[in-house]
């Protein structure tokens, strides 16, 4: 590896003030400080003398590889719902991958392009070095959003996402909402048509020439999608080829559904790498299981043909939709949610409880899981700042019992 | 009184001493005085180049409370006074030369006499006050006085063992400074502590980890400082000088240092004085392949120094540690060598329960605070440290004060920094605070 590292070192000059690359000093440090850990070393007096091996991209890898069985299993499921939507008996196992890579493959490149060009240009503009945020929120994005999203809606979505609610805010660290979060609240709110409904869960065509064609006018509703538009107490779950669907396919993953959102299996995965390295808090995550379930149980128990969720059974509710997806991967987000111990716990069960009280009470919105984390992360800060103040208040007391007794 | 510590960390790392080691006596020619190791002192010379001095005269008093003195450990002739920008006084450097020594006032039956002579014998410079972490104002009487039998910083071999047999004199010393205080003076002692009780003094036997061995931690979970209330803290080596000076009326400055860390050939003690030059000490010692970085102290509080410079306070140990500065680490951020030291489970070196031989390396670029509750785990005490930083930086005094900044110090905060995925310089955050602090309010 030598000789890169010279490579990189030589050209250095290039890209320093003065260089005839300067305008591409970010990408510069950028790819250079992923290549090689920087040599820079502690400060000779006034701090520690060693530093934990930890850094943040390292923690960013980790939950982009915790996301990995979930988006591999997206371009299975992509491929395997386009197959039943054209009437096909067999599903062979590559094809039908390569078919949702194919599918995917575009809204990834998209979604990173976008992205990181503007975390490039503002850390250029910032004379500061590239955050590493944007790796998960530019893998996230595509994964919540429906596989038929436009690209250049994806574009506009992401660009806006990233302008104003993490660069306005001073960037990675700062921001007040998940950022992959606004992206798919700006595509349902901008283009409520194009973004719900039956068309966009499934892929119809062929992609980049790869694949059968469905014929017109299948059906590929998400459960909740259909749950929401029931009329009476009976409800029916129905896949793309008309047969229902059960809890089971529900668990596994095999319904149509946001591209990466689908599997609880690989979300569970997930969940274990990001709990076993300490890098999502299990606070959260348990808390936010438990609200949902509550809440589940509690709309299931006064349940009502007015709100046909409501005859979800608390477990259908925890794998129908994005509920676990969002539990796992948005709400653990540690610069949007609460970051005191006590706070977390707080947060994320309202999280599971909004979630649920949302997709079941809201027939305008069949999935409520995005909402609820957003409507969260605006009250983080507040949670908190009850906990800080408790803890202020600890102290002044402390100093009062002092002042009586003397 | 029992305190059960469950925050904080052990930092395992390679050349730590071996049981069985023996102590090496090396001659010292030459010691320093290095200032910039008193915050709050602000120096000026009670002595000039050429001078003669004996053990224990004042070598530099404090601009602002002329009574506090650090003295000359060992006998000898001022070599030269080293002034860096706008004549800032360095460090005073000493050639050793004779056997003079000053003779202490001893009779102490106030609280005045005590004062006395913790200012002249250089005693209360070794002791810090909180708020602020600085020398003691004299000035001002403290609730109580808390002193520290345990060290538990990375490689250090802790304290109980430098005080053995040594009971006598710390009960002198407690003596003397209960009648400083208003308050008690509290002892706080580890699992190595088997001197039994000190007439005087309130004991506490502290267990948990490091940073457990910190005095401000202690007074945090023993009688936490309210605002408006100032404390000393001490650790116990220093107790037991000063009771050696109360009873001998001569000061001796003699100290056995721990020489450790990945770089040294033989780990072990070394025989010196404080303040001792380190050429002679780290002479045909160390490991000679990398670049090294040689630490006065401990690597999370310590000072990185040259070899020609000197020991530095609280001259009880030189860590050598590789610099690392040409590592060239590729990818170091996808490793998964069990090498890689680390808090974090995404590291297998976390889980093989093994020493470590880290270098000084960052390991990452600095970003905003991002994870949460990082600092929390390495703090046993009840403060919110990623708020209390937010108010620093943001220059808060009234948040600063809300969320306890009276009761931190630097060193409280060394560990998180260790840990922080964001590598924000803390220690150097708290100690800009805290100066910030004193200025704004005085």
């Amino acid at each position: 590896m030598k000789p890169l590292k010279k490579t990189l070192d030589r050209i250095r000059p290039h890209f320093e003030e003065g260089g005839k690359l300067h305008a591409f000093r970010s990408v510069y440090d950028g790819f250079d400080t992923f290549l090689y850990t920087p040599n820079e070393t502690a400060k000779r007096s006034g701090g520690t003398q060693i530093h934990d091996s930890i850094d943040s991209k390292r923690t960013m890898i980790i939950v982009v590889l915790a996301l990995m069985p979930c988006f591999i299993f997206g371009m299975y499921n992509t491929g395997y719902q386009h197959w039943l939507a054209c009437g096909e008996t067999s599903f062979p196992f590559w094809p039908l991958l390569f078919y949702g890579f194919l599918a995917i493959i575009p809204k990834v490149v998209v979604s990173y392009v976008v992205g990181l060009g503007i975390e490039f240009i503002v850390a250029q503009w910032k004379k500061e070095e590239i955050q590493e945020g944007f790796l998960v929120t530019g893998i996230l994005v595509p994964m919540i959003c429906p596989v038929e999203t436009p690209l250049w809606m994806l574009a506009v979505a992401v660009a806006f996402a990233v302008i104003f609610a993490k660069e306005v805010f001073g960037g990675t660290g700062y921001n007040v909402f998940n950022v992959a979060l606004i992206t798919r609240a700006f595509l349902f709110f901008a283009y409520p048509a194009q973004m719900s409904g039956d068309h966009v869960f499934v892929a119809a065509g062929k992609q980049f020439g790869f694949g059968p064609v469905a014929p017109d006018g299948f059906s590929c509703a998400t459960p909740l999608g259909q749950i929401a538009t029931t009329v009476g107490d009976k409800l029916e779950i129905l896949g793309v080829n008309g047969e229902p669907l059960t809890w089971m396919d529900a668990f596994v993953g095999l319904i149509p559904g946001s591209f990466g959102e689908t599997s609880v299996v690989c979300i569970i995965a997930g969940m274990l790498l990001l709990l076993a390295t300490g890098i999502a808090s299990w606070r959260i995550i348990l808390s936010a299981l438990v609200g949902g379930w509550g809440m589940a149980w509690l709309a299931h128990v006064c349940c009502t043909p007015t709100y046909p969720a409501s005859y979800l059974t608390p477990w259908d509710q925890l794998v129908f939709g994005g509920f676990a997806f969002a539990v796992v991967f948005m709400a653990t987000d540690p610069v949007t949610s609460c970051r005191t111990n006590v706070g977390k716990w707080i947060y994320g069960f309202l999280i599971g409880v909004i979630a649920v009280l949302i997709r079941t009470y809201n027939n305008g919105y069949p999935e409520g899981a995005m909402l609820a984390v957003l409507l969260m992360n605006a009250f983080a800060p507040l949670i908190d700042w009850c906990v800080v103040q408790s803890n202020i208040n600890r102290r002044m007391k402390r100093l009062t019992a002092k002042t009586q007794q003397q | 009184m029992n305190i059960n510590l469950k925050k904080g960390l052990n930092l395992e790392l390679a050349g730590g001493i071996p049981t069985l080691s023996s102590t090496v006596a090396v001659p010292t020619t030459r010691y320093a005085i290095v200032p910039d190791d008193f915050p709050g002192f602000l120096p000026k010379l009670e002595v000039k180049e050429g001078d003669t001095v004996a053990a224990g005269q004042p070598l530099l008093r404090d601009k602002n409370r002329e009574a506090v003195k650090l003295v000359a450990p060992a006998a000898g002739v001022v070599r030269e006074v080293v002034r860096g920008e706008r004549r800032k006084i360095e460090r005073v450097v000493v050639d050793v030369k004779g056997d003079q020594s000053v003779t202490f006032d001893t009779h102490i039956t106030n609280r005045d006499q005590a004062l006395a002579l913790l200012c002249s014998s250089g005693i209360l410079a070794a002791m810090r006050q909180r708020p602020y972490d600085i020398v003691p104002d004299p000035e001002v009487t403290p609730r109580d006085i808390f002193v520290t039998a345990i060290d538990l910083a990375p490689l250090s071999p802790g304290l109980a063992w430098r005080v053995a047999g040594q009971q006598t004199e710390m009960e002198t010393a407690v003596a003397m400074l209960k009648l400083v205080t208003s308050g008690k003076v509290f002892i706080s002692v580890g699992d190595d502590w088997n001197l039994g009780s000190i007439r005087g003094a309130v004991m506490v036997h502290v267990t948990g980890k490091h940073p457990a061995g910190n005095v401000g931690v202690q007074i945090a979970n023993i009688a936490p400082v309210n605002k408006g209330e100032v404390v000393w803290g001490m650790d116990v080596v220093s107790l037991a000088r000063l009771g050696r000076i109360a009873l001998t009326g001569k000061t001796d400055a003699n100290t056995t240092i721990a020489l450790v860390g990945s770089e040294v050939k033989l780990p072990g003690y070394v025989e010196t004085i404080e303040g001792a030059a380190l050429e002679p000490i780290l002479k045909d010692r160390l490991i000679e392949v990398r670049h090294l970085r040689i630490i006065s102290g401990n690597v999370l509080t310590g000072t990185a120094v040259n070899r020609d410079e000197y020991l530095r306070f609280p001259y009880r140990m030189v860590t050598v540690i590789p610099e690392g500065d040409n590592a060239d680490e590729f990818m170091g951020w996808a490793s998964l060598s069990p090498k890689k030291m680390s808090v974090s489970r995404s590291f297998p070196g976390h889980f093989l329960n093994r020493v470590f031989r880290p270098d000084a390396r960052i390991l990452g670029g600095r970003r905003a605070m991002i994870m949460s509750g990082e600092y929390d785990r390495m703090m046993p005490m009840d403060i919110l440290p990623e708020y209390l930083i937010k108010a620093i930086l943001a220059k808060d005094i009234d948040a600063m004060e809300k969320l306890g900044i009276y009761e931190v110090a630097p060193e409280d905060f060394a560990l998180a920094e260790y840990a922080d995925t964001s590598k924000l310089p803390l220690q150097q955050i708290v100690r800009d605070g805290l100066n910030y602090l004193r200025k704004e309010l005085s």
